[in-house]
């Protein structure tokens, strides 16, 4: 406990500095300062009813507290361009975003483990000269570009994956959950997921590398080797478990990150999720999806760091967080 | 006190800030990777310096065949080295002209963010106190906004501007570089020669900026070349969202106008890869140059 809530503390204190940036950004852009949550295509109706909600009529500091309340209990306003609230726009892309993010996460580390502990293994070879710089180059590559490679490779030139969206236009189902597991959307899934994942191999890759290569340097490693051990088992079940530790640390500061990073992935793709809601918002000047979509990636990149703090310490005894030994 | 032979600048300090840029200077001499590295990013140096005699044609110049047709979607051919766009634009200028744009946001970005991580670190690390806890609450907060979001909001808000492009990287990128920083600084001021300083009457502003600051150079020089890599990137991807300045070519600008001219259904790799190499050319020659310095700055790190 003692060590969460400093941490949880923190964690507010961003939030709160982000939601009053956000606050003073769209109040102090040109024209009306109503524009943050009034289109002028309203009906009068609309407008006097989101008058209310915000308190639009009142002074600044008071629309402030209003603000942050509204933030709390989720209420964004409507979208000007849809006339649908903004919490239920968030709320039906959110599932793609999450299920893109999470495949390609996956992916990415199950093969940058991997192949970063064999590598560990095959120090000093030309495997090894071959396959860094490979990692470093794929990693300078923009996300988009290396996106747009594989569509026109594997969408277009051959025809085997769909070449955007979620699902195949016109099909329908019953509930979310089917929509989800439908092989149409695993489909569709393919090539921004196996994006993401030659996008985010890198980090996983060399940082398992460079642990492994520390923990074989250490004690209980050559206590193990006069056990007689067999190579195998000290790789796998005293090298490579203590060598996870930050990886999966790694993997929740990822998860926060590619949540915003995702923006470009979902564009190429047109992958209806929270980047590509972003992206066509801010572009429109539809100013309360754009605040909305915003603050909620900043959610999940913020408690994500939070999370990864967490398991830092719990993964790892050695980390103490101030306390006594 | 730490002992000196462990801190991971070498041992020697650096008096004067001459003596930090000859130790930078003479890195990429010594490393294979950093050198590779340099020389990349002086390729570029001299083709966006020279861009205008190297391109062939206006960038944005709708070009005809002889016989008047317009020239679209040729193939790579003497007169084209990379072909044309559907609309009759030179790709090879368009590509040499485009070095300019990531140059200039590349380089003005990472002195901002070189400049702003050194000055809060340096004040931070030296004056420790409140001051330190509200410096690294500030970096705290940059660190918990999520960066090419932001990025889009600050160009959607305040206009599809290269400077704000390069505002928006500035504002979030400087805090990795002012922890490092800052955690330097807290070894170097505890050294004999800063005391020295402080003795014979030296003010703060003339110790950290004459005495601390030539010690961290190399430092700041380290993280604004991997932020030179990650500017590009972010300003190609800001351009390829569409939220760049739509007159001035750039890779970035040239991704997005291929692949919103449909290039990809139509197979032009001519069109949509060399702009991508370039981008990765340039990225992987800060990695590289950042990780010949990392191993000259702290030989603890070579295996």
């Amino acid at each position: 406990m003692q060590l969460i809530l400093p941490r949880l503390a923190q964690m507010l204190f961003v939030l709160w500095v982000v939601a009053t940036l956000l606050f003073c950004m769209f109040r102090l852009m040109p024209g009306d300062p109503t524009v943050a949550y009034i289109d002028s295509t309203f009906t009068e109706d609309q407008i006097q009813q989101l008058r209310k909600t915000f308190g639009l009529d009142r002074p600044l500091p008071e629309q402030y507290l209003i603000y942050l309340r509204n933030l709390l209990v989720g209420e964004f306003g409507d979208s000007f361009h849809h006339r649908r609230p903004v919490l239920e726009m968030l709320g039906s892309v959110l599932p793609n975003t999450i299920i893109l993010t999470l495949s390609g996460l996956l992916v990415a580390y199950a093969f940058g483990t991997a192949v970063g502990a064999w590598l560990a293994w095959k120090r000093g070879t030309w495997v090894e000269a071959v396959t860094i710089p490979t990692v470093l180059t794929l990693r300078a590559a923009p996300e988009f570009w290396l996106g747009m490679v594989l569509l026109a490779l594997f969408g277009f030139k051959l025809g085997w994956f769909p070449s955007g969206g979620a699902n195949s236009p016109g099909a329908l189902f019953p509930n979310e959950w089917s929509r989800i597991a439908s092989q149409d959307f695993l489909w569709h899934l393919v090539l921004p997921a196996a994006t993401l994942a030659l996008y985010l191999q890198g980090l996983p890759l060399l940082l398992m590398r460079s642990n492994m290569l520390d923990v074989m340097g250490e004690d209980f490693i050559t206590m193990a080797r006069m056990k007689g051990l067999s190579s195998w088992s000290i790789v796998i079940r005293h090298g490579a478990r203590n060598a996870l530790l930050p990886v999966a640390t790694a993997f929740a500061l990822g998860f926060g990150a590619s949540i915003g990073g995702n923006v470009v992935v979902e564009t190429v793709f047109s992958w209806p999720g929270l980047g590509k809601l972003l992206v066509n918002s801010v572009a429109a000047s539809d100013y309360p999806v754009a605040q909305g979509a915003f603050f909620i990636i900043t959610v999940v990149l913020v408690s994500m760091n939070f999370v990864a703090d967490l398991l830092y310490s719990v993964l790892d005894p050695r980390v103490s967080h101030g306390q006594r030994r | 006190m730490a002992n000196a032979a462990d801190l991971p600048l070498a041992a020697a300090p650096l008096r004067t800030w001459l003596g930090g840029m000859i130790r930078l200077l003479r890195a990429p001499l010594r490393d294979p990777f950093a050198a590779v590295g340099t020389l990349i990013y002086a390729a570029f140096f001299t083709i966006a310096l020279f861009a205008d005699f190297i391109a062939p044609h206006d960038p944005l110049e709708i070009l005809f065949r002889l016989d008047g047709n317009l020239a679209r979607s040729e193939p790579a051919s003497w007169q084209h080295p990379l072909g044309t766009t559907n609309l009759g634009r030179d790709i090879f200028s368009q590509l040499v002209i485009g070095t300019r744009a990531a140059l200039v946001v590349g380089l003005t970005a990472a002195v901002f963010v070189a400049l702003i991580g050194t000055v809060v670190g340096l004040v931070s690390g030296y004056f420790g106190g409140w001051i330190d806890s509200l410096l690294m609450r500030l970096a705290d907060v940059a660190l918990g906004i999520p960066f090419l979001p932001f990025v889009i909001l600050i160009a959607g808000v305040l206009g599809p501007r290269t400077s704000n492009v390069i505002l928006a990287i500035a504002l979030l990128l400087w805090p990795n570089t002012a922890r490092v920083i800052r955690s330097q600084v807290l070894t170097v001021r505890e050294r004999a020669f800063v005391e020295a300083a402080r003795v014979t009457g030296a003010s703060d502003a003339r110790i950290m900026f004459v005495h601390v600051a030539p010690n961290i150079l190399p430092l700041s020089f380290l993280y604004g070349s991997i932020a030179v890599g990650w500017a590009i990137l972010t300003e190609a991807s800001v351009a390829f969202l569409g939220f760049g300045p739509s007159d001035r070519v750039s890779w970035g600008y040239m991704l997005q106008d291929a692949y919103a001219s449909q290039a990809l259904s139509r197979g032009d790799y001519n069109w949509f890869v060399p702009p991508g190499l370039c981008i990765v050319l340039v990225v992987v020659a800060g990695f590289f140059i950042s990780r010949g310095y990392e191993e000259i700055l702290f030989p603890k790190l070579k295996d």
